[in-house]
Formats: C-alpha cells, structure tokens, sequence
C-alpha cells in the first residue's frame, strides 16, 4: 500500500489501531503520482484551499507567540502548532450555521471557522475589535455569526454546554451539527463521562472530537487514560467512536464528515479521536523539557503541514512556486491580523459594567474598588 | 385571591410559564416520572410529555451544564436541583460558565435560565443534606440569587426568573413548601434585587431571607401581641443584587438591627448585610448589630443537637430582647 494511503480510518471495531505516521517528506525518492492517484476524487482548488488555512494557521500562530514573547498578549497563550491538519479538516465539514465549542487551544479553529484572523489576534492583544471585545483573551473566543460558541479554559468545560446545545437544535428539530472539540487530558474529567452519557442517552447530535496530541501539559495519555486507546470509551455508551490520523487533512476531512452527516441525519452523537503532536510547549511559556527526545523528533517528523506540502508538490497539484506562493499569503494575512490589533483601540474602561447581566436588575452594583458602599 | 402552599404557587407557575412559551422546558433528576422529589413539578410530564419535562441521569455537571448549553441557544431551561447540597457537583458549570458567558465573551450570548433547589436543615438528614450554601452563589457577579419566603413572593419571582435573560439560582426550602398564603389572581411583578418591609415597625428591624424571614415574621408578630414591641422585618427576598438601601433605610429610623439566617454566621449572608448597615447607617446604629446564626459545625442528625444548631423562634425572639434591652427600648 502507498505510503500516502495514510488517510484510513481506523474503526471502532478495529483492535490494532495504530496510528500510521503522515505521509512522508522523503517523497524524492519515489516516483511522482498524480494527484488523481494520490487524492482520489479531491479537486485541486479544495486541496490547495486547505493547503493554504493550514499556512495560514502556522503562521498565524507564530505571530501569536512573537506577540506573546513582546508583551502583547497576555495571560495563557496555547497555540494550534502541529494540529493544523486537524483543524483544518474538521472545520471543512460544518456548515456555518453549526456550532463549534473548544477549549482554550482554539484560535486555528476560530479562524478555519470562518472569523477574520484580524479578530482573532486583536482579541489577543486585548482589543474591543476582538472576537469577545477583549473580556476573553486567547481562551475565550466567541462568534454568534460563524457558530464559535466559545472557547473554554476550564478543563472539560465545554462538553456539557455543547451537549445542551445539541439538546436546543433537537428540542427545535434543527439541522444543526454542534462539534465539541476537546484534548486527549479532558477525557478523564467527570463532565466528559457525564455528557457523552447523555447525549447518546437522548440521541443529540453532537461529535465529541478529541484531539489527541499525546499530552496534557506534560502528562502523557499513557500516564492519564487507564484506556488510552481513547476512541474506546465511546463504547461505553453504545457511541460510535473512531480514530483517525490527526496529521492528514484529507483523512481528518473524511472521517469528521461522515459523522457530522450522520449527526444530522439520525441525531446521534460519535467520538472522533485525531492523533497528532503537540509542536511546542503546552503554552507559549512552557520549555517543555519533561518531553522526551523521541516525542520531540516525532512531532517534528510528522508536521502536517510540512508534509502536506510535500505531498501536495509531489502530486503535482502544487509546484514549488505555488507553494511559496501560499506561504507568502499566509504570513501577509498573519501580518495583516497583527497590524490590525495594533490599530484597534483599548476597551474603554467605562464599558465595565456592561456585561455583568443581560438584563439590567435593580442594585447591580457599579461600585469601583475605592468607592464607598454608601 | 386564593389561599395556597409554597409548593402549589411553585407548581402552578412553572405550568403557566410552560403553557405560555415553548421555549420553557424542565431538566433534572426525578422530575417527571417520579413527579419531582418534593413534588413540585407534579403531573407535568403527563401533560406536557419528555420533551419539555426531562428527567435526567444523576449528573448534577452534566444535566446543568446542558442546561446553560441550550439557554445559549435561546431556550428557557428550569433546572431542578434535588437540594442546593447536591450544586456542588454542578459548582464549575454554575460558576464558571453559566455565569461568566455573558461577560466573558463581550455580551454576545446570554444564559436565560433558572437553577430551582431547595436549602434548609432541620429534617434530620444529616451534613451532607441540610446545608444552607446560598452565599456560595450570592457571591458571583453574572448569577442572581432569589429567596422567596412567601408563596406570593415564590410566584412572582419565580415568573420574574423565567423571564429574565441572566442564569438565576431560585432558592426555596425545605421548610417552606407547606406553608400558605395569599397568592393573587394575577400575579403582582416582584422585581429581582428588591427586598419588602414585610412589616413595618419603630423599634428594631430584623432582617431575614427565605425560611428566617417567615420565622422573622412571626416573631415580630409575637413580641408585639405580648410586649408592645413594634418590630420592622425586611425579607431581603434578592440576595444578589442586594438591595442595600431598603436594609439601611430601615435601620436609619429603627436605630438597631437583628439579622436572622440559616447559614453559618462567620463570611454568611449575614456578614454582608451587617458590613452594609456599617457603610450605611453607622450613625444611626444605637447598638451593634446582631446576628442570628446556625452554629458552625456539620449538622448532626440526632435531633437535639441538630435543634440546638439551627436558629429557630426562641433564639431570635432572645436576639431582639436582647438588643432593645441594650438601647433601654423594652418596657
Ligand atoms: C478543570 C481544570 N483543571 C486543570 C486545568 C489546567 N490545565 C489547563 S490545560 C490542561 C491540560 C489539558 O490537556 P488536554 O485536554 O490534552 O488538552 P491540550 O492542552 O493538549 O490541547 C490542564 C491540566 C484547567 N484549565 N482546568
Ligand atoms: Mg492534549
């Protein structure tokens, strides 16, 4: 089998459920196939396309470091690096109108959701033209119009809001698909068990997709999960669960489709699990001097967006120049975000009552820290 | 004007609401086929089927967590919580998300529901099952707390806390559902973040919330009919917001206050009130004020200890004496 036949998924059923490594970089030594042969029944522009976020989210992100590294940003800063492939391809299969909870490692996902990397970085930075205004900062990304109903810094947070979201577009006999997108550590906290328990109690169509980057901060899933096959647990609760290679967008593309279609046609939930690696530190601050040698090589043998690269030129959808020329877009545009959050004015501090309730209510205090009560 | 118990007024409610707006529906354990364990939502599943009447796995994070989830959505989602004791379990989507999603993301979504849970001890049931945690929620800006004492009160904020776009922790009490009253025909809007002078008064004001402003009440009543005490009690009915000024007017014209509640007294809701009256009626203040407070410990079970824990009649009835007989205000 072609190495590039990396995108099979592994089904529930599947006991040896390896993940195979992302296609190679190595490509020199083969002969070229052409992209029918490699992408069977991908088109070009949709390839190129992916190609292109994936840039776009790299670069993006090491502008939000660099930020971070200058004092720009602020508070926790955890970033997409060696996911984008993932990213990429679950956020290909909703629509605009479904909804998408995270955790706090979402800005890839905000901008693949369709918010202007603009937004996203400005929010960063703390501005008002933020995604949240500025009152969330990395972790809290939030966008009515392209469905990002939140990131969340509180570990397993989002999983039963997404879950009750599920339960709103069933209570009104929607078509809406909710993605809950959560990471390998999430899986042993109690509102993990809990959800996923109800929504295939009450057949909600939500897809639990667990991005398995091998760590939580710098727990491995071997030393956290008592099952760290973690599509496994779906079983639990007669769910649908699959793994799939997290590195290959296409394969992300495929597998996530299938279930969000099936969400939306029957209501039920499933367990998406994506293996990838963690490039960097838990966080922008974080050395990462607990990971080992070999887990270090390994993310950076496997980076999707290196090989997808070389896949892409090797398949001849893109040539070397096309290629560069993605690239050079992708840092404008990451640039272009980072001008605009420099631009963006500062939240006015007269703003700061204006969100504590929806509706106004008698007594709400608006005292500042030296007021007096009385 | 009908004549009817906490617990009617809660039921009655809550179906008129679900009758009005699709949108209302009710999510907790044991509320629909076992009709709620006090009964509360009693022939509701029956009438208005699964759908709006969800009973749920014991998953006090899960279900409640589901339940900010949709109201994110849009719908109005009546959470019951079995007793306040059992939010715990529910505390980070409760305090973490319901009530930081409006803020924290700039105003763009707000959480319309409202958390239903009874406190109290007094039942015998023990530690874990006889708590009076409601500071815990008081305490965070983004929820509003209500206590109601009084069936006309239940009802109206009850509707008031459906209506409302903000996650609303609706206090009730175990003590509390068989109690009567008046409750009218149509049903007076009681804004959330108001107390009421539940009985005017010259020479104390006492102030209380859900089941010691009931006690409050009757013990003005009695030290009036046996001594000639005129006694002012506030049901502070909103414990977030607060409403300070209806507190600090009162105590502005009585000169001395006695705070009666079922927490523990040190950091409670008490302590708030009393900073309060500092910052507001120093000057007026003839004598410090007064606490009444259930003793600091686990609630035991036996009966004699757990009676000797909780403020009750006796103890506030000493609290007010005590305090007019400081000021030289009893005859
Ligand atoms: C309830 C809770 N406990 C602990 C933390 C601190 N914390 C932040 S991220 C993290 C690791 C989570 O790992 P994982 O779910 O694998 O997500 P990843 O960071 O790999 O995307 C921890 C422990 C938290 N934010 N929330
Ligand atoms: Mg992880």
């Amino acid at each position: 089998m072609a190495e590039t036949a990396t995108r099979s998924k592994s089904a529930s059923s599947s006991g040896s459920s390896k993940t195979r490594r992302a296609g190679t970089r190595s490509g020199g030594n083969r002969s070229q196939r052409r992209a029918s042969e490699v992408f069977p029944g991908e088109s070009p522009q949709t390839l190129c396309d992916y190609y292109r976020q994936m840039a776009l989210i790299r670069r993006f992100e090491e502008r939000a470091a660099q930020g971070y590294t200058q004092a720009k940003i602020g508070g926790y800063c955890h970033l997409n690096l060696g996911e984008e492939a993932t990213v990429v391809g679950l956020m290909s299969t909703l629509r605009s109108d479904d909804y998408l909870f995270t955790n706090y490692r979402e800005h890839g996902y905000a901008i693949a959701k369709g918010i202007e990397p603009g937004r996203v970085m400005a929010e960063l930075y703390g501005r008002s033209t933020g995604t949240s205004k500025g009152w969330g900062g990395s972790m809290h990304m939030f966008d009515v119009e392209s469905g990002l109903l939140g990131g969340y810094g509180i570990v397993g947070g989002q999983v039963p809001l997404a879950t009750g979201a599920a339960l709103a577009i069933d209570y009104r006999s929607g078509d809406q698909v909710v993605m809950c997108q959560m990471g390998d550590g999430t899986t042993n906290i109690g509102s993990f068990h809990e959800s996923l328990n109800i929504a295939a109690l009450w057949n909600l169509p939500v897809v639990f997709v667990v991005v398995n980057n091998h760590l939580g901060m710098g727990t491995t899933v071997d030393k956290s999960s008592a099952e760290s096959e973690l599509y496994k647990r779906a079983v639990a609760y007669r769910m649908h669960g699959e793994r799939v290679d997290g590195n290959d967008v296409v394969a992300v593309r495929e597998a996530s489709s299938r279930l969000v279609e099936r969400a939306r046609e029957t209501g039920q939930p499933a367990m998406l699990e994506t293996v990838s690696h963690r490039l960097k530190g838990h966080s922008v601050v974080d050395p990462g001097k607990y990971r080992s040698q070999e887990s270090v090589e390994a993310a950076r043998e496997a980076d999707p967006v290196a090989a997808f690269r070389a896949q892409l030129i090797s398949a001849e959808v893109l040539d070397e120049d096309g290629a560069v020329e993605i690239e050079r877009q992708a840092e404008a545009s990451a640039d272009a975000a980072v001008a605009f959050a420099d631009d963006s004015p500062h939240p006015n501090p007269e703003t700061l009552f204006d969100y504590t309730y929806a509706t106004p209510v008698a007594n709400d205090s608006r005292r500042l820290p030296a007021d007096p009560v009385f | 004007m009908a004549v009817i118990t906490y617990r009617q007024a809660l039921h009655d409610t809550l179906r008129e609401e679900m009758l009005v707006d699709e949108d209302v529906f009710l999510i907790g354990e044991e509320i629909g086929v076992f009709e709620g364990s006090y009964k509360i939502t009693a022939g509701l599943l029956d009438e208005f089927g699964e759908k709006r009447v969800r009973d749920t796995p014991i998953a006090e994070e899960g279900f409640v967590g589901a339940a900010v989830g949709a109201a994110m959505l849009g719908l109005r989602p009546v959470a019951e919580l079995m007793t306040i004791n059992f939010s715990l379990i529910a505390l980070d989507q409760i305090v973490n998300h319901a009530a930081k999603i409006y803020g924290m993301f700039g105003g763009q979504c707000s959480v319309p529901m409202v958390m239903r849970t009874p406190g109290g001890g007094g039942q015998q049931l023990g530690a874990t099952h006889s708590q009076n945690i409601e500071l815990y929620y008081a305490f965070v800006p983004g929820l509003k707390v209500v206590a109601p004492s009084t069936p006309a009160d239940a009802r109206s904020l009850l509707l008031a806390s459906i209506r409302d776009n903000d996650p609303v922790l609706f206090l009730e009490n175990l003590s509390l559902y068989n109690t009567k009253g008046e409750v009218p025909e149509q049903a007076e809007q009681v804004e959330i973040g108001k107390a009421a002078v539940t009985r005017p008064g010259s020479d104390v004001t006492i102030i209380g919330y859900s089941r010691m402003a009931t006690v409050a009440q009757q013990v003005a009543e009695k030290l009036a009919d046996e001594e000639g005490i005129s006694a002012e009690v506030v049901d502070l009915r909103s414990l977030r917001p607060l409403d300070r000024d209806t507190l600090v007017q009162s105590v502005r014209k009585t000169g001395c206050a006695v705070i009666a509640e079922d927490d523990w007294l040190t950091y409670g809701i008490g302590a708030e009130v009393a900073a309060s009256l500092s910052d507001g009626a120093f000057d007026y203040l003839d004598v410090p004020v007064r606490r009444v407070a259930a003793a600091e410990v686990p609630l035991p079970y036996a009966k004699p200890l757990e009676r000797a824990a909780l403020p009750s009649a006796d103890s506030l009835t000493t609290a007010v004496r005590e305090t007019l007989d400081a000021v030289g205000r009893r005859r």
